[in-house]
């Protein structure tokens, strides 16, 4: 810790959790995203997890920078790649708390898969997903989650395809708990994180956040600020997972609602590795006869 | 890793009769490999069979994973944790996986990557041979980055070279390359495994000093150019990234401080190549033909080599162990002795390797090729050294 | 009992169906010679589709010195378990060298060439399992050829198959051996 920190850290209690030598960050003003990692080292600090338990994993974009700002054991790995990379970390050292932070392109377009895979093995992870429905840091390209009809760089008649509705998928593919907030809930999604550092098996908490300087210029969503204001006013807090189309996002229609909530908590077995009990150790021979395997 | 008895467990000490694939499974064991992500594929199936039977017995993990795109970022997670982690697969799977090879060597994530080669492009003949990814070993990830590649021609070959691949990876903080091929990987013959304590293991580079002593600089480095690695939650609060970084892990976007980065990767391999290297000679003294041979097909060439010498005909056989980095001074000193008069390049791939060995040489350099599903029979061989 | 013979290279290709368990067979040949006689030995198999749904082989290579070049390319002994693998590999025996086939499954046609005749499987059952047909064809071939020594073949058998199965297993072999000694090919 150097002096200059050690001055600053008398300034803000979530100081010591953040890489202040890093700041400036890179973030646009009226980025959701600086809320978002707030709202995790605040979890951090209220996990009762000692801090040099906590890891920190994202992949690429802007959502991806998160590892780079927050003062645990942090990597910033490749596109798409995150949950993998965090498995790994999980499992061979099952006593650290690992938390994927990145977004929606790339934990569920590139990443989906993994994405996925994960929440069925139900495996030791938090992922926060910081949703602002395009690729920002690349200048605004449409990605899985950009509302139809949304304007992108890359769909400048609106986007044609459907997107994912993420807690949905989270759900459908295993996830024990499933969230979602919007960075105007500042405390309900700080509690959904540490819900999620708390809870055993796959969390996933979908964070709504506003791109001003791409999305929200290209949709006339105004300001930072003023896509805060849509959240206000439309936001409904749901208990229960709703529908399909229920948890659409449409910022054309300023009668839709955007369902937000923590939509599931249950408890399931949570990911083991096969254990040593498992198996006798030496394979009976020293050669077992081989079945010959299939093509691929 | 740990106890004596544990290791014990791990290593399979004694003579047995073992596939190829087996063997390389065994190596993992007792090299250390306490990690193994992998999704199974032809013919590199048995290793992960051995491991999934073997691994969990004596305190390992293993993790069959959704795709190899996540085997391998799952290996290098399971790296940045302590782990010796290592991955098998084959030509369609080592493609997959090339993207985070660079990630690898720009994290200075010690792996082990064994990719049993098969007959390619695409899917191609799976159950066949190939040695057609061997150039995709050394280039295979954008960009300019250290690694180390052996190819063993024996199950014996099999298991010690995933014991030393895994000590490369670890010594020098590099991406390491098992390249198999499907004939080695399904061979069974005798394979020797030592006792335990005469396996040898040689460990990352660890700080010295206590987390919270004075800051950590994950990528500060001494004159060996390898930093010292710390691992995630022993509170050393280490930053990573694949981007171009500075010593404190941060990101530092400039091209002189890429420059000197990227040259560190590569000298890193570069500057220790002849600890690195390994490669073994057949009836070089007096010869006018070199033969230079990797993996499977260097078996067929020490046969040719041995029924061209009964024939008089004065030739001998370099048989790479290591083929990256490649035995570059080697040749040249073969050279330096007047007496070659030819090279000979057998490879179940259409020339790869034989551009490099053109590289260093005016003198004629034979090709004898197969694109794949067969390799080279000594009768091929011989008949272009006689 | 007479130790294994020394000679160059000997060249082995067991071809049969699935379940006929030549895969064991060949591996056992391997082992004995490879850890037991004191050879060289390599052994290699026929792997996907080629191993599937019709004719497949096993195949192992014996010899003194180190064996560079591991496949079988011309038999010296091939064993046909049954009519397809006589009718695909029958014809890449070496001139003068050994066939064995299963008696009751392979018609050799006209003109016979010379082959060792053995009711395997029929034997097997008498033994009260089918699945030793093939440690029966191996103690024949043992018997037969004296490529690895009778010691050498049964250590294999102690080291690879399970406890349970082991006292079988002996029988079987022992069975296939003295079929080939009272058929009057005592090994050299």
């Amino acid at each position: 810790m150097t002096a200059t920190s050690a001055v600053i850290a008398r300034d803000h209690p979530n100081d010591p959790l953040l890489r202040s030598d890093r700041f400036p960050h890179i973030l646009c003003p009226g980025c959701g995203i600086g809320t978002v990692i707030h709202c995790y080292v605040e979890a951090m600090a209220a996990s009762g997890v000692p801090l040099d338990n906590h890891v920190c994993v994202s992949g690429i974009g802007c959502s991806g920078r998160a590892a780079g700002y927050v003062n645990v054991d942090s990597y910033h790995t490749a596109h798409g790649r995150a949950i993998p990379f965090a498995l790994g970390i999980a499992i061979h050292k099952p006593e650290l708390r690992v938390t994927v932070i990145s977004g929606d392109g790339d934990l569920t377009a590139i990443g989906g898969n993994h994405f996925i895979h994960a929440a069925r093995r139900n495996m030791n992870l938090t992922v926060v997903c910081i949703n602002n429905f395009n690729y920002g840091m690349t200048g605004g390209q449409a990605g899985p989650t950009s509302p139809r009809g949304s304007i992108t760089s890359t769909a400048p008649k609106g986007v044609h395809d459907r997107p994912f509705n993420l807690p949905d998928l989270a759900r459908a593919a295993g996830a024990s708990f499933v969230a979602r907030w919007t960075i105007l809930h500042v405390r309900q999604l700080r509690d959904a994180i540490l819900r999620g550092l708390q809870k055993p098996g796959f969390s996933f908490i979908e964070a709504l956040s506003p791109c001003p300087t791409n999305f929200g210029r290209a949709n006339d969503l105004g300001d930072g600020m003023a896509e805060m204001e849509v959240y206000r006013q439309r936001c409904r807090i749901v208990q229960e997972l709703p529908g399909f189309d229920e948890l659409d996002i449409d910022f054309v229609d300023e009668e839709r609602p955007i369902a937000v909530g923590n939509f599931v908590d249950i408890d399931r077995h949570p990911y083991q590795p096969v254990g040593a009990d498992a198996f006798d150790n030496v394979p009976n021979g020293t050669q077992r006869v081989h079945h010959p395997v299939g093509e691929e | 890793m740990s106890d004596a008895p544990q290791r014990e467990q791990r290593v399979l000490s004694g003579t047995h009769f073992m596939l190829g694939d087996h063997a390389c499974a065994e190596g993992a064991l007792a090299g250390g490999v306490d990690y193994f992500g992998g999704y199974p594929i032809t013919p590199s199936t048995e290793i992960a069979e051995r491991l999934a039977r073997r691994l969990p017995a004596v305190g390992g993990k293993y993790v069959q994973m959704e795709d190899e795109l996540g085997s391998i970022m799952s290996i290098l997670g399971a790296s940045a944790a302590g782990a010796r982690s290592l991955t098998a697969t084959s030509g369609p799977g080592f493609s997959l996986m090339m993207e985070s090879i660079g990630l690898a060597a720009m994290m200075e994530l010690p792996c082990v990557i064994v990719d049993v080669q098969r007959a390619s492009p695409s899917t191609g003949l799976p159950t066949m041979v190939g040695q057609s990814d061997i150039l995709q070993a050394r280039w295979g990830s954008h960009g300019d980055y250290g690694m180390a590649a052996f190819s063993p021609a024996s199950p014996q070959e099999c298991f010690d070279l995933t014991v030393h691949a895994l000590n490369v990876a670890d010594q020098y903080r590099i991406p390491v390359f098992l390249m198999m091929d499907e004939v080695v990987a399904h061979m069974t013959e005798r394979v020797v495994i030592p006792p335990a304590d005469e396996v040898p293991l040689v460990h990352r580079k660890r700080p010295d000093h206590k987390p919270g002593a004075q800051r950590h600089l994950p990528y500060a480095v001494g004159e060996d150019g390898v930093p010292a690695m710390a691992h995630a939650g022993e509170g050393y609060k280490v930053h990573m990234t694949g981007l171009t970084h500075d010593e404190r892990g941060y990101p530092a976007l400039t091209p002189a401080t890429h420059n000197a980065l990227v040259n560190r990767l590569v000298d890193k391999v570069r500057h220790n190549a002849q600890h690195i290297m390994r490669y073994d000679e057949f009836e070089l003294d007096d010869a006018e033909t070199v033969v230079i041979a990797f993996g499977c097909t260097s078996r067929s060439a020490r046969q040719a080599v041995r029924q061209a010498r009964q024939r008089g005909a004065k030739c001998g056989l370099l048989r790479l162990v290591s083929v990256w980095p490649f035995p570059e001074q080697r040749i040249r000193e073969l050279l330096q002795r007047g007496t070659v008069r030819r090279f000979v390049v057998p490879e179940v791939n259409l020339g790869q390797l034989r551009r490099e060995v053109e590289r260093l040489t005016q003198l004629p350099v034979q090709r004898i090729n197969h694109a794949g599903g067969a390799m080279p029979t000594p009768a091929d061989i011989l008949e272009v050294l006689l | 009992m007479p130790a294994a013979r020394s000679s160059g290279p000997v060249q082995i290709r067991f071809g049969g169906y699935g379940g006929q368990g030549i895969v064991l067979a060949g591996t056992l040949l391997g082992k004995a010679a490879s850890l037991y006689d004191g050879k060289e030995a390599v052994f290699t198999q026929a792997y996907g589709p080629e191993a599937r749904g019709g004719a497949s082989r096993a195949d192992v290579i014996i010899a003194d010195e180190p064996i560079d070049y591991p496949y079988v390319t011309q038999p010296d002994v091939l064993v046909a378990l049954f009519q397809e693998a006589y009718t695909l590999f029958g014809g890449q025996l070496k001139p003068g060298g050994t066939l064995i086939v299963e008696e009751d499954l392979v018609r050799l046609g006209e003109p016979a060439p010379p082959a060792s005749l053995l009711p395997a499987t029929r034997m097997a059952e008498e033994l009260g399992n089918r699945i030793v047909t093939n440690v029966i064809v191996l103690g024949f071939l043992v018997g037969r050829t004296g490529v690895v020594s009778r010691e050498a073949a049964e250590q294999a058998l102690k080291t690879t198959v399970k406890p349970a199965a082991l006292e079988l297993n002996m029988r079987a072999f022992e069975a296939g051996f003295a079929r080939a000694l009272a058929a009057g090919a005592a090994p050299a």
